[in-house]
């Protein structure tokens, strides 16, 4: 029986990790994609951030530059955009077929969810780190305030959005079977929880209170609020309680994304 | 292990129905597949042949009955089915963006090889004459390459059942015999039991040791090729002869003809064996002096079967259907 056991941890791990492989070749085969996950935040740091930092000589809190509040936001951009689309491309895995190579395959559903969201994780915190390396590089997040712990702290904050929102992605793909649909319901869920992520301000008790309330239903307001905590030391809610929200909120996506999988029929 | 499970049976399938809401797509089907054999599921387009393959394959659930390969209830432990067989869809599933090798690999890896992982891979490319194309990314195959691809990595972790859904479809005939052959080639020398469906006569005829023929999800009749055309009586013989009626009046009656019938040049006549009737015919059109211009003896094809059983042609349903789909799907 153990033996039967540790085979099929193996063949999981297995599994996970040549799902994790085939995301990582198509993302590098793919030019445009690279330069254009890269590209997109750093446009929002140049425009949104100088805009706006400049136009009203932004300080949050009376002594935080805007460029320097925002840039955990656009961290939290990047993961969110790039790890939702990456979950909702298994709806063209579907479309062209391979979804059926995979889900015949003798391997556990939840290592198909594990190794798409390894993969799309892996993407998503390496372009992350690129605007990280940037927003060092130009001293809008003074190099005094980064510590190893800080850094191993952002690291876990964005691994563990980016496998939520895989996960939302998943679950999404695997509830709508046209392209057409997916569009829009992905542009009514992702504005929102960009907006209300606490990303481009502060969410405090200065907002309206439903304003307030919605954000607290974000997932991404928790791990913004843990990056920017273990970025720049400024945050609403402690790490920790971050921490374990972030952790509790991928650990339920994972799990609903799992069960949604089983349940796939591939006609 | 099934007590009643007899070693030559790849296959058992017993009342499978599949329903889709008030429609009942397939409606209690039973049949086995002997190991070592290439079974075809013939019937239109609609008739229920993806959907049962699609269960047989743990794509989709079933309604009620049972399927068992090799003993292993294929409905429950579907991973164990799962690493018994190897399938080439209806539609095609390779990753476009990767290279024929990588997706050889991927399939190879997600199937547990490790031993010799590149050998395999190299050794089935081979098989289907692809190894000249394993850098090239898929993207850049035909149509019948890509079908060719897919068949290798249906055969790569060595399943007992192949299973092909349609493998020609939409291929020009020269690929399609070009398929055939490796088909045949995969069944004869690596001794696999392949089950394909088909809505052409041809390569069920041509392919298949054994047929069902499947209609508005039932099966109507089975057994081989041969015994299916044979079942409709027996060979058409054709005879050029200008004295029809006097040869007509000999015939009649006469123990190894069915029935005789005049045509344009001569008679037309039903026999149970051909080959064997034509000399009879000579003979006895000798006796009287009536010369015979040419004989011809013609099988039934299974298209008569067809038609014989359904009272429609095979190809008419099939075209209706696809102009339908193209029609629904342009909107």
């Amino acid at each position: 029986m153990e033996k039967v056991q540790g085979e099929m941890m193996t063949g999981t791990i297995d599994a996970v990790y040549t799902i994790w492989l085939r995301e990582i070749k198509r993302f590098l085969k793919s030019k445009s994609r690279i330069v254009g996950s890269g590209g997109q935040p750093l446009i929002w740091l140049a425009i949104v951030g100088i805009g706006l930092g400049s136009a009203f000589a932004l300080k949050v809190n009376g002594s935080v530059p805007y460029l320097t509040f925002v840039s955990a936001g656009l961290i939290g951009m990047t993961i969110l955009f790039s790890s939702i689309f990456a979950g909702v491309s298994v709806i063209w895995d579907r479309q062209f077929g391979f979804l059926k190579e995979i889900l015949v395959a003798p391997v556990s559903r939840l290592s198909i969810v594990l190794g798409k969201i390894a993969g799309s994780s892996t993407i998503a915190v390496m372009t992350s780190l690129l605007i990280l390396a940037v927003v060092i590089i130009f001293g809008i997040i003074p190099l005094g305030s980064l510590s190893v712990l800080g850094i191993v702290e952002l690291l876990v904050f964005m691994l563990l959005a980016s496998a939520t929102f895989v996960a939302m992605g998943l679950i999404i793909a695997a509830l709508i079977n046209n392209i057409e649909s997916f569009q829009v319901l992905i542009n009514f869920l992702v504005m929102p929880l960009f907006f209300l992520s606490g990303a481009l301000f502060p969410i405090s008790g200065a907002l309206p209170i439903w304003l307030d309330a919605l954000s607290h239903i974000d997932p991404l307001f928790y791990a913004i609020d843990g990056m920017r905590a273990s970025l720049i030391h400024f945050s609403t809610y402690p790490i920790m309680v971050d921490m374990i929200v972030t952790i509790f909120c991928a650990i339920i996506f994972i799990g609903m994304a799992t069960v949604l999988f089983k349940r796939i029929e591939g006609k | 292990m099934d007590q009643n499970h007899r070693i030559e049976d790849a296959i058992v399938v017993k009342s499978l129905v599949k329903r889709f809401g008030s429609f009942t797509a397939v409606k209690g089907i039973s049949f086995s597949v002997k190991t070592g054999e290439i079974f075809g599921l013939l019937g239109p387009n609609g008739a229920g042949k993806t959907t049962t393959i699609s269960m047989m394959t743990t794509m989709l659930s079933h309604t009620s009955g049972s399927i068992k390969l090799f003993g292993v209830d294929a409905l429950a432990a579907k991973d164990n089915a799962r690493q018994m067989i190897g399938i080439v869809f209806q539609d095609p599933s390779l990753d476009d963006e990767l290279t024929a090798w990588e997706n050889l690999d991927f399939h190879a890896r997600l199937y547990g090889i490790k031993n010799e992982k590149d050998e395999i891979i190299e050794r089935v490319l081979k098989l289907v004459d692809l190894q000249d194309k394993a850098e090239k990314q898929v993207k850049t195959f035909s149509g019948g390459m890509k079908r060719r691809l897919e068949i290798a990595r249906g055969f790569i972790h060595s399943p007992k059942v192949l299973f092909l859904d349609e493998p020609t479809l939409g291929l020009d005939p020269q690929t399609r015999r070009r398929i055939w052959d490796y088909i045949t080639k995969l069944n004869r020398e690596q001794g696999l039991t392949i089950i394909l469906t088909t809505h052409y006569l041809e390569e069920a005829d041509s392919l298949c040791n054994r047929i069902a023929i499947i209609d508005h999800g039932k099966i109507i009749k089975s057994g081989t090729p041969d015994s299916l055309k044979r079942s409709l009586g027996g060979d058409v013989v054709r005879i050029g002869v200008e004295r029809k009626t006097e040869l007509m009046r000999l015939l009649k009656g006469k123990p190894f003809i069915n029935s005789v019938k005049e045509s344009n040049e001569g008679l037309e006549i039903s026999a149970k064996d051909g080959s064997k009737a034509i000399p009879m015919i000579a003979k006895i059109a000798d006796r009287d002096g009536i010369s015979i211009s040419y004989a011809t003896v013609k099988q039934p094809s299974l298209e008569d079967v067809f038609i014989h059983l359904t009272g429609r042609d095979i190809r008419e349903e099939g075209a209706d259907g696809e102009s339908a789909w193209k029609r629904f799907r342009g909107r």
